[in-house]
């Protein structure tokens, strides 16, 4: 793994397999027979890593669900499924390239994908507008959904930004009504949605097409009504709090899981998604073919209605003590 | 002439107390004219400046009365309160302080009346409330209104006073009252009954992205703030320079996002007039 890709917290396990690989390096070079003691410690490498992603910290786990290597859409469109046509635009304004999707075939079943994109490097981000959309990008998702609907196809998200951008452009364009149309529209949409959030599920700009009949969340990824550093400079004025806040705010996928919120947790590899890329690849698509012929076997009222009480079941409140 | 030479004025001690000798409960600056103004003239005025036409915010329950016809409205929220699900620092005393503050259990009113005559579901949210934010209080309360407008095939109008969006202390559980409350309206719209969002200052963030925005007919008040993303957050995220008016209705209604602006003085007959379209034309006589 390329050093500057190290999370702070995975520092100590990071030297260590540095060291590793300069002494396997120097064994070569002098003919030393250095294996057991090799072995030795990259047993303990493993050990460590281990120990440290048991028990991350939700602040953590904000990290790793950021982390620049991690999969993004795009590589699970390309990875996941067998073929992807990608279609771009939202038909009136432009597109939106922090929104992603097209056509797709899984196991030769063609299917609608649809995703925020985030980028590995500045170029990348730069060209997808840090997985920031526009209301241009709702539209252009909602456009898509239109299409699989009409040749009913089923329709599966991926969930990884930021937000929605904030900025005057959205504000000008409507990001609001964009997102609020996609909730109602997604509610009724006549074919079966399954949402994976593969990072970051900000807010608002998340849930605008994370309404589905499934909704999963990879291990490490982080789902949340405001980023907590948001949450950090409201409650104290200090974005520095933000661990703190990553915990009040219970945003993690066990955390949504334990809510009620999401149905299914996808385990991450050892270290991390970015660490292998191809076992969260196959996770994913392994869910994916679990998950998508029993929700389209299934009468499209009785999905809907289902899809429906999913959302209109989650909230937590009392019984007033008397009447107001 | 001495230009530079000091000014010998006297000074006067004035205390304010003295000079002022107003109750603050009496009189308000009127934040559009800087005028002072009798509270009396305001709330007579349906809380809007006699000299500038200024729109103060409308608690909750005094929006529908003035909305509703006399006496016609029958209140279906008020029987659940918050909970504290993520067991939130502070949540608890913001909700206590809320209930203070409006006299009522969260940031909304919902109920049935007439309007005009016309049987409508009718709501309103109380910035008050801790911003007339939407917890699951608000979200379970729009989305009971929006179903039993279902079944008794009514219009629905909801006025928003909701600067606080989502509500941040029920955290993911907030987010999803988004999705609730616009998967109802798809109920409402597929049984072919009208909804009017009228939008008044200020509303914004998971408000104005879900039910807000969803209207049939979006009416806002004059110069009513309506976001998604707040002024502040935009100019610190990515440190642009916001026009003039950003915003406000009057900007929103240039860039096609709502329908109309209506006078708080003339909101009832003009909702009235939009509602009377659902109902069936009297036969000649």
């Amino acid at each position: 793994m390329a050093a500057e890709n190290y999370l702070e917290f995975e520092k100590a396990v990071v030297e260590l397999e540095n060291k590793i690989a300069e002494l396997r390096s120097f064994t070569d070079d002098q003919r030393l027979n250095l294996k057991e003691e090799i072995e030795q410690l990259e047993q303990k490498a493993e050990t460590m890593r281990r120990d440290i992603y048991r028990k991350l910290t939700p602040w953590q786990i904000v990290q790793v669900s950021r982390h620049p290597m991690r999969p993004h859409t795009l590589d699970y469109f390309n990875g996941v499924f067998e073929r992807f046509i990608e279609l771009h635009g939202d038909r009136a304004f432009i597109d939106d390239r922090a929104m992603v999707g097209g056509l797709a075939w899984l196991d030769k079943k063609p299917m609608v994908v649809i995703g925020t994109q985030k980028g590995k490097d500045t170029k990348e981000n730069l060209a997808h507008n840090f997985g920031l959309p526009l209301p241009e990008g709702y539209r252009k998702a909602l456009r898509l959904m239109k299409f699989a609907e009409k040749f009913n196809l089923p329709v599966i998200t991926f969930v990884d930004t930021t937000g929605a951008f904030p900025g005057l452009e959205g504000e000008e364009r409507g990001v609001a009504e964009a997102i609020a149309r996609n909730l109602r529209d997604m509610s009724v949409l006549r074919v079966p949605i399954i949402v994976v959030v593969i990072g970051e599920g900000g807010s608002g700009g998340a849930i605008g097409i994370a309404v589905g009949d499934r909704v999963a969340m990879l291990e490490n990824s982080v789902y949340s009504v405001i980023s907590p550093e948001g949450c950090a400079a409201i409650l104290w004025k200090d974005r520095a709090q933000a661990p703190k806040a990553a915990e009040i705010l219970r945003i993690t996928a066990a955390d949504l899981k334990r809510l009620g919120v999401i149905e299914d947790i996808i385990t991450e590899p050892l270290g991390g998604a970015h660490r292998e890329p191809q076992t969260i690849i196959a996770k994913v698509k392994q869910y994916l073919q679990e998950n998508l012929p029993e929700l389209s076997a299934k009468p499209i009222e009785v999905l809907l209605e289902e899809r429906y009480m999913k959302f209109r079941k989650v909230g937590v409140f009392e019984a007033a003590a008397h009447e107001c | 002439m001495d230009w530079f030479k000091k000014p010998k004025y006297m000074t006067v001690r004035v205390t304010s107390k003295k000079k002022l000798d107003i109750p603050d409960n009496l009189v308000t600056r009127c934040p559009g004219c800087s005028e002072i103004i009798l509270n009396k003239d305001i709330e007579n005025a349906q809380r809007t400046c006699p000299k500038c036409n200024h729109h103060f915010q409308m608690p909750a329950r005094e929006r529908i009365l003035f909305l509703a016809d006399p006496d016609s409205f029958r209140e279906t929220s008020g029987r659940i309160q918050a909970a504290d699900p993520l067991a939130f620092p502070g949540y608890r005393d913001k909700v206590v302080k809320g209930k203070k503050q409006t006299g009522n259990l969260d940031s909304v009113i919902a109920g049935f009346c007439t309007m005009g005559g016309i049987p409508v579901g009718l709501a309103a949210t109380d910035f008050r409330f801790m911003g007339g934010s939407m917890g699951s209080v608000l979200g379970e309360e729009i989305a009971a209104l929006i179903e039993k407008a279902v079944e008794r095939k009514n219009p629905v109008v909801i006025v928003s006073a909701s600067g606080g969006g989502a509500r941040m202390q029920e955290g993911i559980i907030s987010l999803m009252q988004m999705a609730k409350t616009s998967a109802a309206l798809a109920r409402l719209a597929a049984a072919k009954q009208m909804f009017i969002s009228v939008l008044t200052d200020p509303t914004g963030g998971g408000v104005t992205a879900s039910f807000a925005m969803l209207g049939d007919v979006i009416i806002a008040e004059p110069n009513a703030l309506i976001m998604f993303a707040g002024p502040r957050v935009i100019e610190q995220t990515i440190r642009q320079h916001l026009p003039k008016r950003f915003q406000r209705a009057e900007f929103l209604q240039e860039h096609g996002m709502i329908d109309i602006i209506v006078r708080r003085q003339e909101m009832r007959d003009r909702l009235i007039q939009l509602l009377s379209i659902t109902q069936p034309v009297p036969a000649q006589e």
